[in-house]
């Protein structure tokens, strides 16, 4: 017994040793962490993001130095609080919570002091930085906007936040992140890798030299450059057309798919979210929440389409076999349907056939031709079903995944929908009940970019791509290939002729006879849609909003446009205007037409927009 | 020589395991003390040079142990233990103060520390005073002299103070109790090295509550058969005694230097932040090395000097963090190996002298494995004393080579003695 006790000891210690060290390096795994922590700091080297030109080369971003004043917290020592405050032009109490709050963040991790400090506070600080331990410059790069236009194209790049940081480990606090725009669309491709430099350091926190002698390092990769498809011309033409309006103009290059513009009107100037005064600046957008110039009506603005839907309702009646181009149709100041009940319809000769229909935007006759269409078919829900999938082969009632991170996917009914709405099967409903839809108002809505989308399929009689801003990355003409694959609509390219027909009409002698424009053949189609608000839980109507579709030129077509101007009364009088300019922009590159320019230019609808907040009873469509 | 067995009688599975040993104590200190740059009175790039001279010296030093008859050791054991005395007491005027401790001899930029040698001595004068014929380990006397025998080196080096030196001493009461000493002195021996070292870390207040909570509970338990009371109570009250007087020693008869001594070893000094900093950064260092570790000279906490004392006290540390579980197993098997084939050697030998300081030399071995691991791995409190032939520093390696050899030489003679 004696022999065998230390023998014994030594034994157990052994193993209760090697059960601690079990412990230690393989069971407890956190240490690891706490050892990089403690003995490597980690140096980040930004590289400059991509510059965005647009489609004819001209640059809209490039970039500009920025200094940000950064913390980590757990190096600072004690300091004259009350000087670095002044060098730092904050109050004591602002310096204070700052600090707390990185803290809070994290100890060890870099915190934004002070954002976007200018070039000459820069000079100034650095001279002094080394007095205040914990403290210094990171330096980074800023967009430097070469234009004041297509914020809603661009978007902008802002600081992370907590939430974007958990998502996705490769940001840091106070790093950059597009929130909008292509600067989100193409962040990866536009903000390059940073590169990391593994420091190693020692107890004192002082650099020791580079980690496992740099083995970890990478390099900075210089984002992409990007090319646009937008026409900056085009872009800034359109956002002054529509100074003092609201709504939204997107034009498209038929045979590819590009956006040529993507007009939302109120906008703002994209550097008014760079440097310092970018918090503020954004706060005064953001809570605007009447003009809304951060929405972007062009692609998030669901509106009735009103009559410019029609030229899908004659295509579907075509499609179906219900009609034919030569079969008249009679209007007795309208439609009239069930008992004794009328949609009503504007003084036009009658009867009409297809061309002369869409011309004049008889609503008897759309009526009619989408009634068959429904009627066709045994049952009005296989009937609606029917023509929502028509409608869904252009892109609409559906996000249309061009690479923009905002928008609408609109709305067509289905079955589905009117079976809910009606109580189905207790209640049935019949084609009639959904009337409206024929001529673009009722449940249906498109943004304007679906509006312009399918501009774009009748010009191409049938098919259409996706749209898409992106032209070319890093100089190579490689785009993703969704951008490429050609959709083709539910509607034979033979029934589009006679639209395109009625379209061009309604510019030659129909309801925007007169934006003709010499030289360039137009087709296109006004709209006029009712529409209603509720200010205080109070329904009213409003102003109806002004609409106009087309493309140019009516025979190999270079562009397809939706104008879209809320509150605009009639369809020609303010898009159909517009659209004509902008066609004649794109097309020659001026205006002839300066009559009609400078009554846009001129024109402002602030005084109809502030109509239903006066709190005074008020007329609209005057 | 009285063998006639050449190299072959010496027990080569002792000496490869200290070859071994000293080996990866010698990489660890060169990945240790690489990229040191802390000022301090050592010019630390060169720590590694030192310890490789150290080594080559501890070679040297074997040649002449085993080239010296086994028999000298036992006849002069009362002379070495004598001088070994004489060496600690002249400390009190010659001695050099490094960090605070006046454990030193100055030899230029070298220093001899006395103590480190004195476990040998004091383990030679034991075994030749407990294997004398006359001596009966049973009997009080001789239980007195023999405490006289150990404490009084033991005594000599707490002011210095190396109170972690001292608290070795504690290990051969192992020897002792192997060679008929009762039980009750172990656990008393044990008992007390806890009281004082908790004394001291924690405070008399914290000891006290300790001893009357455990005593209260084997009391109650014991309490069927008619325990006796005042027995407990002479045991609490020699308790609180000997903590009350270990505090008030350290309070009032040691000097500040001495207290601040104490602290360093006790790890309470660097750890301004109060949260064991010493044994944190150990755990980070040695927590970090997972299964393989992170790799020769590649641990970060070693680079970056996150763990105090790393080249001496804490060198268990670079162990685990640059050569993973695999490294520290390693080394932990080496050392649990090499004790136990000194005690299966020690108990091998027919003379009793031998089979003493075999003993003695592992059971030094192991408290210093013991406390030094388990400091460094979070174990155990904080208690400054160097892992035998790791940590760096020529006299502790030399004490060690020292202590070790005289036993290979003695177990060398083991067929031949008389």
């Amino acid at each position: 017994m004696r022999k065998l006790l230390l023998f014994s000891i030594v034994l157990i210690t052994g193993v209760v040793f090697a059960g601690r060290l079990f412990y230690l390096q393989i069971y407890d795994t956190s240490f690891q962490k706490l050892s990089e922590n403690n003995a490597i700091n980690i140096i980040y080297d930004y590289p400059p993001r991509g510059y965005i030109f647009d489609r004819n080369g001209t640059l809209l971003v490039s970039n500009q130095p920025s200094y940000d004043v950064m913390v980590i917290p757990r190096n600072v020592k004690p300091l004259d609080t009350l000087e670095f405050c002044e060098i730092l032009r904050i109050t004591k109490e602002d310096f204070k919570s700052i600090l707390e709050k990185a803290t809070i963040y994290s100890p060890r991790l870099p915190s934004v002091v002070i954002p976007q400090l200018t070039k000459e506070e820069y000079a100034y600080l650095s001279e002094k930085m080394h007095k205040y331990e914990g403290f210094y410059i990171q330096k980074r790069s800023l967009r430097d906007y070469q234009v004041d236009h297509s914020a809603n194209v661009l978007g902008y790049i802002a600081e992370v936040n907590n939430r974007i940081i958990e998502k996705n480990p490769y940001y840091q606090m106070g790093d950059l992140i597009g929130m909008q725009g292509v600067e989100r669309q193409y962040e990866e491709v536009l903000r390059g890798v940073k590169g990391v430099k593994y420091i190693q350091k020692d107890r004192f926190n002082r650099d020791i030299g580079p980690y496992k002698d740099g083995v970890f390092d990478t390099l900075p990769e210089r984002g992409k450059d990007i090319t646009l498809t937008i026409d900056a011309v085009l872009q800034e033409y359109g956002e002054a057309l529509m100074v003092n309006k609201r709504g939204g103009i997107v034009a498209i290059e038929p045979a590819t798919g590009e956006i040529l513009t993507l007009v939302t009107a109120p906008n703002y100037d994209p550097s008014l979210l760079v440097g310092r005064e970018r918090s503020r600046n954004f706060t005064k957008l953001y809570y605007d929440t009447i003009a809304k110039p951060l929405f972007d009506r062009g692609l998030q603005g669901e509106y009735p389409p009103g009559s410019p839907f029609k030229t899908l309702t004659a295509l579907i009646g075509l499609q179906e076999g219900v009609i034919d181009t030569k079969e008249t149709v009679s209007c007795h100041g309208g439609y009239i349907y069930g008992r004794g009940r009328k949609l009503g319809c504007h003084h036009h000769y009658s009867p009409l056939a297809m061309v002369a229909g869409i011309a004049n935007s008889c609503n008897a006759y759309f009526c009619t031709v989408y009634r068959r269409a429904i009627e066709k078919y045994p049952s009005p829900q296989e009937g609606i079903d029917n023509w929502h999938d028509h409608l869904a082969s252009f892109g609409l009632d559906q996000f249309m995944g061009y690479d923009l991170p905002s928008g609408r996917p609109g709305y067509i009914p289905d079955a589905k929908y009117y079976n809910r709405s009606y109580n189905y099967p207790t209640y049935k409903w019949f084609a009639t009940a959904t009337i409206s839809n024929a001529i673009g108002q009722g449940e249906v809505s498109l943004t304007p970019m679906q509006m312009a989308n399918f501009a774009a399929t009748i010009a191409n009689r049938g098919w259409y791509y996706k749209p898409h801003v992106i032209k070319n990355i890093g100089g190579t003409d490689t785009i993703p290939t969704v951008y490429t694959e050609k959709h083709h609509t539910t509607i034979e390219p033979r029934f589009f002729e006679p639209v395109v027909e009625g379209m061009f009409d309604v510019y030659n002698k129909g309801t925007a006879s007169h934006i003709q424009i010499p030289g360039i053949e137009i087709c296109g189609k006004t709209g006029t849609a009712e529409n209603f608000i509720r200010v205080n839980g109070k329904r009213m109507q409003l102003t109806d909003h002004s609409i106009f579709v087309a493309f140019a030129p009516k025979d190999d077509p270079k562009i397809a446009i939706a104008v879209f101007v809320e509150n605009g009364y009639w369809g020609s009088r303010w898009a159909g205007r517009i659209a004509g300019l902008m066609i004649e922009k794109y097309l020659k590159g001026e205006i002839t037409r300066t009559d009609m320019e400078d009554f846009v230019l001129n024109g402002s609808l602030e005084a109809e927009y502030a109509k239903p907040y006066s709190g005074e009873p008020f007329k609209i469509n005057q | 020589m009285a063998s006639g067995r050449g190299i072959l009688k010496y027990d080569w599975s002792i000496i490869l395991l200290y070859g071994v040993l000293v080996g990866i104590g010698w990489m660890n200190i060169y990945s240790a003390s690489l990229s040191d740059t802390a000022s301090s009175f050592f010019d630390f790039s060169q720590i590694y040079t030192k310890q490789l001279f150290f080594i080559v010296m501890s070679i040297l030093l074997i040649i002449f142990i085993l080239a010296i008859e086994a028999k000298f050791y036992e006849r002069f054991s009362s002379v070495i233990y004598i001088v070994s005395l004489l060496s600690l007491i002249g400390l009190f005027i010659f001695g050099k103060n490094v960090n605070g401790a006046t454990s030193w001899y100055g030899f230029g930029s070298f220093g001899l520390q006395p103590s480190e040698f004195a476990k040998a001595a004091t383990a030679l004068a034991l075994a030749k005073y407990v294997s004398d014929i006359q001596t009966n380990i049973k009997e009080f006397k001789h239980q007195l002299r023999t405490f006289i025998i150990i404490a009084l080196p033991a005594i000599l080096i707490i002011p210095q103070p190396d109170p972690g030196s001292a608290l070795i001493y504690a290990a051969f009461v192992f020897p002792l109790y192997r060679e008929g000493l009762h039980f009750v002195y172990l656990l008393l021996v044990f008992f007390g090295a806890g009281l004082f070292v908790g004394t001291l870390l924690f405070g008399v207040t914290w000891v006290i509550l300790g001893v009357v909570l455990i005593a209260g509970i084997l009391f109650l338990r014991n309490r069927k058969k008619r325990p006796k009371l005042f027995k407990y109570l002479i045991i609490i009250g020699a308790c609180i005694g000997f903590s009350f007087s270990v505090n008030y020693i350290f309070n009032n008869v040691f000097e500040q230097r001495h207290r601040d001594r104490f602290n360093i070893v006790l790890g309470k000094e660097v750890d301004a932040k109060g949260i064991g900093y010493n044994t944190n950064q150990s755990e980070i260092a040695i927590g970090s090395g997972g299964w393989t570790g992170k790799g020769w000279t590649q641990g970060t906490q070693t680079k970056g000097n996150f763990v105090p004392e790393q080249q001496t006290d804490y060198i268990f540390s670079t162990v685990g963090e640059e050569w993973g579980f695999l490294g520290s197993i390693l080394v932990v098997l080496l050392f649990v190996s090499l004790i136990l084939r000194i005690l299966y050697l020690a108990e091998k030998q027919k003379n009793q002298f031998s089979r003493v300081y075999g003993y003695s030399v592992a059971s030094i071995l192991f408290l210093h494995f013991f406390v030094n691991v388990g400091m460094v791995t979070g174990l155990f409190p904080t208690v400054g004393i160097p892992l035998p032939f790791f940590s760096y520093g020529g006299s502790s390696l030399w004490g060690f080579t020292i202590l070790l050899f005289i036993f290979v030489r003695l177990d060398a003679s083991n067929y031949y003695y008389s």
